[in-house]
């Protein structure tokens, strides 16, 4: 109907004049022809000229094949339920795989301190003359198939302190030339001997607890090449970079290293290096590469020299191993699960209410104007 | 165009008879000035000098004015750059990321420099750059304009084309027909003998009738070029204001021997820029004013920036943002200090060294310091909570959403070759939520062109084709009647209700072929003006009628009654057909219908007309008619006479006028066709159609000397009374008229115009029409498009004559308010609270009803009514009808004219659309849209308005989400790190996020979603009124959307913490360091923002899935090029992925299980509001696209009707209204004829054959 009247006013429209209606006039639209011949070519071409017609284009005119996803109660049902599908047997498992990873953790930071300095730890532990040996024993619980990984565990440092993650020289670390770019070592950046290498408060505060385990007496071989990444020994510490002048200032951070020994040789050194994210992090120590049983007891030997003490930091020695998710992990698989079974609640629920109170799709009674009617 | 006509014009000159109109009219438009005293001139305020026809001696000071050059633009070279980037930082968020530039440099900043100076830099260039080529193209529009040509005398009486530009004040120039006045002009001659012209102001205050302008009698004898070359005169006026009704001025001038004459200049003589010369050859003006002295510029108001409420909401959401930046930025700080301040930290965190005080931010000794310094590097590491990003992305989103509207193929007119155009692109959004359209008349709804198209003679009405609305209306009753009859016939078969149904759509029928016979016939006949078509007056077939006296007197009313004079057509000689020029269209449509039924006014002396007349004997003969005088029409008398003296020497008064007034002048003998016409007329009057009635009466001679002597005497008196003494005098001739019939007049609308406003209705948009012209005209209008209707109450707020005349603030206002108060409580009573209402508003009674007291109780009347009309309105009046409507209810505003005098409206409101059709750019020029049609407006607002504004919010929710996830993430780092301001990713991840990683989905949601196709949204105007309400930016969305963010932010950081820490993540034993877990962590923002995009959106063409799932591969690419570098570049993630993360299987599992867990929440809610509280489009998404068909045409039918909002104005309600009135006639017929059958004899015995027959 409206097309049709639409219609009867394009024929309405064809003069050729040209006073008072501009509009009109460049461009008439004729509909018979021997009216104004002339005008016709001329306002055609005219409007040709002018004419700054958009070209026609799907994507201009927004007209582009396109997907429109509609949430249906299938789609719905179908998601819910591929998550189930999915995340139940991935947290299966993953439990599994966790649950076959054995994992030892032993605390010894109270248990080696003398009694007699209980009260006062700091000045044990920063006392150089003080006996540090510690001997203590610990049970396998459970058969550990080789490799079997020497973690230590940190509490309450803060490796990831701007101050301290700063404090380091990348590029004094890889070339031996490089000595004195000691940029942002500082308060460790140079010694009255020169500059120190490596420099840094990461450096400086290394690691300095040493772990010797015994089994039934015999040494239990702990391995500590191997434990950094490939990279770091490759490519961030240079095989010809020696420590120079390290640990010769007046205070004493932690560690120190064998001069005579490159950095990338250094694992222990490259692997404290590398900043924990959080406050409370591992750190490889070493490898074993024999089997341990269940409930045989480790005898172990440890220097107590690190001091956490005066931040009230816990110390923690770990004996691990791993599955293809890494070491033990139950929450991974736990949450898994969990998400799966809530996926598979939710998809049965679903089906359920649709199979009994089911909404049409494209239900017209939920339109706002049918619902505002209703309600009055 | 302008050399055309100027061409044509020529020709025609010669033809034209020399008239002089002054001594045809009687009335006030040649009023004498009032007096004023003209003794101020020298003083302040009235110093201005011009020296005529020696522009020479405005070169230098003292009298040196400015140039005519107009300049519109914001800025200059110089000036772009300080002004605009003064704009730019008046933002808040542009100053905080200038700050967080500067501080960039320093060593506090956790990122490089230019990541954080580039994106500002981008921002504030891109809106400086759109600022800059805004005020381009003002620069080109006032380059074109200033650069068009006047003819001006350079002496010697030779007049050469010159740009208006260069014009000077004291320039002679000559201005041509249909020319525009390149500035304010005083009047010198013109081409008719007594130096009238005539002026259209359509620019100026939106009149479209012509006003006169008449030059002083002393300088009549300037008709020639060459006789400017001794033209000399001094002009001494008032300084230059905005007043465009006042003049005041001294014009010193005269021949050798009295050098000082001096004549005192009005109003009259002063040809307004902007304004157009009409039915005048050429005039002849000194320039007076120039360039920004002109009324018309001084009247012009600065464009205001404008921004959308969208983006105005979105700085409180900023603000908002921004405490949350502070609050964490504070705790931040605090916490830092806490830390570092404890004496005894400083061993205790013995590795930290923190007394070797390197770094100021960790100095336990000066702990405020620190903590400042603290609080800043956390103003600039959290400051992706802010994302500055944004406004690049609206920036470019709105680019492109801008481009779309000026590509889309619909919104191109052919006829005029130009498109709908975005002007200022921010205020897209904005379209899809406007709840009031504010609408100039002229040029926007109508094409400023009449068409002669009804007619009512001796009581029966021709031409009369049925009107759209019954057309609709019965074809709709036409379904409606079938199933009812067919429920009848199942229910009852009496033959009776059969035979009924079968008439009435045989009749219906009869009327449809009629109506598409009247179509077809309207191509082949084309005249312009004359829209006629009916057998029985075409083709002088009206020579058969009854009465061919009446009819002749009516054709002769036609043809004499005007102060028309014809034009001859050069081009069309061979049909003889003629055209004309008048006073107001109206009478050219008359006089066009008149020569279409073969009275062709042909020529006209100063005291002759001559009709080429058809005797009723078939013969077509010239006649001359002496013009003995001619009572003209003014507002207050509504009707126009000529007394003319026949051949004969019979003496007639012809009267046309008002329905009103011609019929309380009617004699007792003229009333025979009183009672069809006043029918007539109301259905024209329906219609829309302009209606006139046309009386005569017979003049006897000695009645007539009488009166003439009478007459004469008050023509001839000077002062105040003359006017009032001359309508009296009218008044005594114009009575014991007979009655003649009337006539339409159709003031054409544009193309679809009526569907437009309906759709519009339809989407729940009020339309107010404010437009300069008179009440009838605007209440005609009304009726035609459909914003008022017959069964509507109509409110009319005018002014009493009574208060008028006391001209007393108090008692107009009191008048006022008590009209406003009975209306109201009209409006309020419950028995008419659902009836639809109208209110028409008077310009002066609008002046008393917008003043400070009454204004309130105004609008709420005005808000209420389904439409309103405000007449006689004047340009600011427009604006601040505008202003005040959008204060008071605080709905978002549209206004679209054409004209000058709609450019305050246009700015005021919140959108402003020019329509750019018609010549005069001033409207376009101010707009934030144009078109070149209104009805382009339906498609603008409904389907790019509904988009765009569900683009931007759905865009920027999406945005404050995925800033909020990411940044804090970065805060809650800081929980873990001692509040030391470190950062868990490296720096490219930073910049990557917002460069790389996200940005591109997020434009093509701003660009290319579509809720719904624009078919549907069309379909579905009802959709529009969503954005009305604004729910898809509403503070429920932004916080729940923050909700979301923050959550989603939790739940990515906790879980990857939980899982990752301690123990180790790969077979090797290795455990995560802060590059591990920080790209195992940004893994999962990128794949949780880039996946919750692909939630949101609900149109994926080939585009969004490219950008989506691009920007997770581009995070993966980019790490593996990024991890390839050498160390010395890319530092702790050297190799990251290929040796570290990539193989871990563990990577791989958590990043799935985080993005999964982040998005379950607002999955399950899309789920739950999609199952149980499906919004409009949802529902109708599943109508259109759900795989199944699970609705059939006929619910899709069903709810396209009832999706129409309840409304009251436009086509549809209207037919709506119609079916109403028709079924009830329909059932009082029925119950009729049932009545009258069943008693009837005939009945009583067919019913009793017909049951013997069955026996």
């Amino acid at each position: 109907m409206r097309t049709f009247a639409k219609d009867a006013f394009r024929g309405e429209r064809p003069w050729g004049d040209t006073v008072c209606d501009p509009w009109f006039s460049v461009h008439p639209q004729i509909t018979n022809a021997d009216m104004n011949q002339e005008l016709v070519t001329n306002g055609a071409s005219k409007s040709k000229r002018n004419s700054k017609k958009p070209e026609y284009s799907r994507f201009t005119q927004q007209e582009l094949p396109a997907w429109k996803p509609i949430l249906t109660p299938g789609w719905v049902i179908t998601s819910f339920l591929a998550i189930a599908l999915l995340f139940i047997p991935i947290g299966l498992v993953s439990l599994f795989a966790s649950m076959r990873v054995v994992e030892i953790v032993y605390r010894y930071d109270q248990d080696c301190v003398p009694e007699t300095y209980r009260d006062n730890v700091t000045s044990y532990i920063q006392n150089p003359l003080t006996n540090k040996t510690c001997i203590k024993n610990v049970t396998v619980p459970k058969n550990m198939e080789a490799p079997i990984f020497v973690y230590y565990q940190l509490d309450n440092f803060y490796q990831n302190h701007r101050r301290y993650v700063k404090s380091r020289s990348d590029k004094q670390l890889r070339n031996a030339g490089d000595e004195f770019s000691t940029k942002g070592c500082e308060p460790e950046a140079k010694s009255k001997a020169g500059p120190i290498v490596p420099c840094g408060l990461i450096a400086w505060s290394l690691f300095n607890d040493t772990y010797n385990l015994l089994i039934q007496d015999k040494v239990l071989d702990i391995n500590k090449k191997g434990i950094a990444w490939k990279s770091d020994t490759k490519d961030k510490f240079g095989s010809d970079v020696y420590p120079r002048n390290f640990q010769a200032g007046s205070l004493i951070g932690g560690g120190k290293l064998n001069e005579s020994v490159p950095l990338s040789e250094q694992e222990d050194l490259i692997v404290w290096m590398r900043t924990a994210a959080l406050p409370t992090f591992r750190k490889l120590y070493g490898k074993i590469s024999s089997d341990l049983k269940a409930q045989d007891m480790i005898t172990v030997v440890l220097e107590n020299n690190y001091n956490t003490y005066s931040f009230g930091g816990q110390k923690k020695l770990v004996l691990s191993t791993t599955s293809w998710i890494g070491g033990k992990n139950e929450f991974l698989g736990i949450a898994y699960l969990t998400v799966g079974g809530i996926c598979l609640f939710m998809a049965l629920n679903f089906i359920l209410l649709y199979i009994f109170k089911p909404r049409p799709l494209g239900d017209p009674s939920y339109l706002s104007w049918n619902r505002n009617t209703s309600r009055q | 165009m302008a050399t055309q006509n100027v061409e044509t014009n020529k020709k025609k000159k010669k033809k034209k008879g020399k008239v002089k109109w002054s001594d045809l009219y009687t009335f006030s438009c040649l009023r004498p000035p009032p007096p004023v005293n003209r003794s101020d001139f020298g003083h302040p305020g009235f110093s201005r000098v011009v020296f005529c026809n020696d522009s020479g001696m405005h070169k230098t000071k003292p009298y040196k004015y400015p140039t005519n050059d107009v300049s519109t633009t914001k800025y200059n070279v110089v000036t772009f750059l300080p002004k605009s980037l003064f704009e730019q930082f008046r933002r808040v968020a542009n100053l905080y990321f200038l700050l967080v530039a500067v501080l960039s440099v320093t060593s506090l900043a956790p990122f490089s420099p230019l990541s954080l100076i580039a994106p500002l830099v981008f921002v504030v260039g891109i809106s400086m750059l759109k600022e800059g080529v805004e005020d381009w193209h003002r620069f080109l529009q006032d380059l074109e304009v200033n650069s068009r040509k006047v003819k001006v005398h350079i002496g010697n009486g030779k007049f050469v084309d010159r740009s208006w530009k260069v014009l000077r004040v004291g320039d002679v120039v000559k201005v041509i027909k249909n020319e525009y006045f390149p500035s304010d002009l005083l009047l010198l001659s013109s081409s008719y003998e007594d130096g009238v012209c005539y002026v259209e102001t359509m620019n100026l205050d939106g009149e479209t009738n012509l006003k006169i302008k008449r030059c002083l009698e002393c300088t009549l004898i300037f008709d020639n070029e060459q006789k400017f070359d001794k033209f000399k005169a001094t002009i001494r006026c008032e300084d230059p204001n905005s007043s465009l009704y006042t003049f005041v001025a001294n014009l010193e001038f005269g021949d050798e021997d009295q050098l000082d004459s001096s004549y005192p200049l009005s109003p009259s003589q002063l040809l307004l820029r902007d304004s157009k010369l009409q039915n005048t050859d050429y005039v002849y003006g000194v320039v007076i004013f120039t360039g920004r002295d002109t009324k018309v510029v001084r009247n012009s108001m600065n464009s205001p920036s404008k921004r959308s409420r969208v983006e105005r909401k979105m700085d409180h959401v900023i603000y908002v943002l921004f405490f949350m930046l502070l609050l964490i930025s504070l705790i931040t700080s605090i916490g830092s200090v806490l830390y570092t301040d404890q004496p005894q930290t400083t061993k205790e965190w013995w590795y930290l060294r923190l007394l070797d005080d390197t770094d100021a931010s960790f100095d336990p000794d000066k702990p405020l310091i620190s903590g400042f310094l603290q609080f800043l590097r956390a103003l600039i590491l959290y400051g992706y909570l802010i994302p500055i990003s944004l406004y690049v992305s609206i920036e470019v989103v709105k680019f492109l959403q801008a481009m779309l509207i000026n590509n889309d193929l619909h919104l191109f007119d052919e006829m005029s070759g130009k498109s709908v155009e975005s002007r200022t692109s921010n205020l897209n959004e904005e379209l899809g939520q406007v709840e009031m359209i504010l609408s100039d008349k002229t040029g926007t709804l109508t094409c400023n062109q009449m068409e002669f198209r009804k007619c009512s003679i001796e009581g029966i009405s021709y031409g009369g084709d049925v009107n759209e609305i019954v057309r609709a209306a019965s074809q709709r009753m036409n379904i409606d009647i079938e199933s009812y009859r067919f429920n009848l016939d199942g229910a009852d078969s009496t033959p009776r209700d059969s035979i009924e149904m079968v008439e009435i759509s045989s009749d219906q029928n009869k009327i449809d072929l009629n109506a598409e016979k009247g179509i077809q016939n309207l191509g082949v006949m084309a005249i312009k003006g004359f829209n006629f078509r009916d057998d029985r007056l075409m083709n002088k077939m009206w020579l058969h009628g009854s009465n061919v006296w009446d009819m002749i007197m009516f054709f002769r009313v036609m043809a004499l009654c005007h102060t028309g004079i014809p034009v001859e057509n050069g081009e069309e000689t061979s049909s003889h057909k003629l055209k004309y020029e008048a006073e107001s269209p109206e009478e050219v449509t008359f006089l066009i219908a008149a020569q279409e039924f073969g009275f062709q006014f042909c020529r006209r002396t100063q005291s002759s007309m001559f009709v080429k007349e058809i005797d009723p004997s078939g013969f077509e003969v010239e006649r001359e008619y002496k013009l003995l005088n001619l009572l003209e029409f003014s507002s207050s008398r509504k009707r126009m006479s000529v007394i003319v003296r026949d051949e004969v020497g019979q003496i007639f008064l012809f009267c046309k006028g008002a329905d009103n007034i011609i019929f309380d002048r009617l004699g007792d003998g003229g009333r025979t066709y009183q009672h069809a016409t006043t029918i007539h007329l109301a259905n024209y009057a329906e219609d829309g159609l302009r209606t006139m009635v046309f009386a005569y009466r017979k003049i006897e001679d000695s009645e007539y000397e009488k009166w003439s002597s009478t007459f004469t005497k008050a023509k001839v008196t000077i002062g105040h009374e003359r006017e009032e003494l001359l309508e009296n005098v009218s008044e005594t001739i114009e009575k014991d008229l007979v009655l003649l019939g009337a006539v339409a007049v159709d003031d054409k609308l544009q193309d679809g115009v009526a569907e437009c406003i309906d759709k519009l209705a339809q989407a729940g948009l009020k339309i107010w029409l404010l437009t300069g012209d008179k009440k009838e005209t605007a209440v005609n209008i009304g009726f035609a498009c459909s914003l008022l209707r017959h069964d509507m109450k109509q409110f009319h707020l005018s002014l009493s004559r009574d208060a008028e005349s006391k001209n007393q603030l108090k008692a107009m206002k009191d008048d006022i308010l008590n009209q406003i108060e009975a209306s109201y409580q009209v409006t309020v009573n419950e028995k008419t609270k659902d009836d639809p209402l109208a209110l028409v508003v008077d310009g002066k009674a609008l002046e008393i009803a917008l003043t400070n007291d009454i204004r309130d109780r105004f609008l709420q009347l005005a808000v209420s009514c389904a439409s309103v009309i405000c007449c006689r309105v004047s340009p600011k009046q427009k604006a601040l009808i505008t202003r005040l409507v959008k204060r008071y209810t605080g709905k978002m505003t549209l206004a679209i004219g054409d004209g000058a005098n709609d450019v305050g409206m246009i700015q005021e409101a919140d959108i402003g659309i020019g329509i750019s059709g018609m010549e005069g750019m001033q409207a376009v020029m101010a707009s934030d849209f144009s078109m070149p049609q209104f009805r382009f407006l339906e498609r603008l607002l409904i389907v790019h308005g509904h988009w765009c504004y569900k683009r931007i919010s759905k865009m920027i929710l999406y945005f404050v989400y995925k800033n909020i996830v990411f940044g804090l993430t970065l805060f809650y780092y800081e929980l873990y790190s001692k509040f030391s301001g470190d950062v868990l990713y490296d720096g490219w991840y930073m910049v990557m996020f917002n460069l790389f990683l996200t940005s591109l989905p997020v434009i093509s949601l701003g660009v290319l979603e579509q809720d719904v196709s624009s078919d549907i949204c069309l379909q579905f105007p009802a959709l529009y009124q969503q954005g009305q309400k604004g729910i898809f930016f509403s503070w429920k969305r932004i916080i729940g959307w923050m909700g979301n963010g923050i959550l989603t932010s939790l739940a990515i950081f906790i879980l990857n913490v939980y899982i990752l820490s301690l123990s180790a993540f790969r077979q090797g034993g290795e455990v995560v360091d802060i590059s591990h877990l920080g790209v195992i962590t940004y893994t999962a923002v990128v794949w949780t923002v880039n996946c919750q995009i692909a939630l949101i959106i609900t149109h994926f063409t080939w585009i969004q899935h490219f950008f989506i799932w691009g920007s997770i591969l581009c995070w993966y690419i980019f790490l593996l090029f990024y991890g390839a570098l050498p160390p010395k570049y890319s530092h702790r993630e050297f190799g990251l992925l290929v040796e570290a993360v990539g193989p871990a299987p563990m990577y791989w599992i958590v990043v799935l299980f985080v993005v999964v867990i982040s998005l379950l929440p607002y999955f399950i809610y899309m789920v739950i509001q999609r199952s149980f509280y499906p919004m409009d489009d949802h529902v109708i998404q599943e109508m259109k696209y759900g795989r199944k068909i699970v609705v059939d045409d006929e619910t899709w039918l069903r709810e396209k009707q009832s999706s129409r909002k309840a409304t009251h104005i436009g086509f549809s309600a209207r037919v709506d209204a119609k079916i109403l009135h028709l079924k009830d006639q329909l059932h009082k017929k029925r119950m009729f004829i049932i009545k009258s059958i069943t008693s009837s004899p005939i009945r009583r015995s067919i019913t009793i054959s017909t049951l013997e027959n069955r026996d």
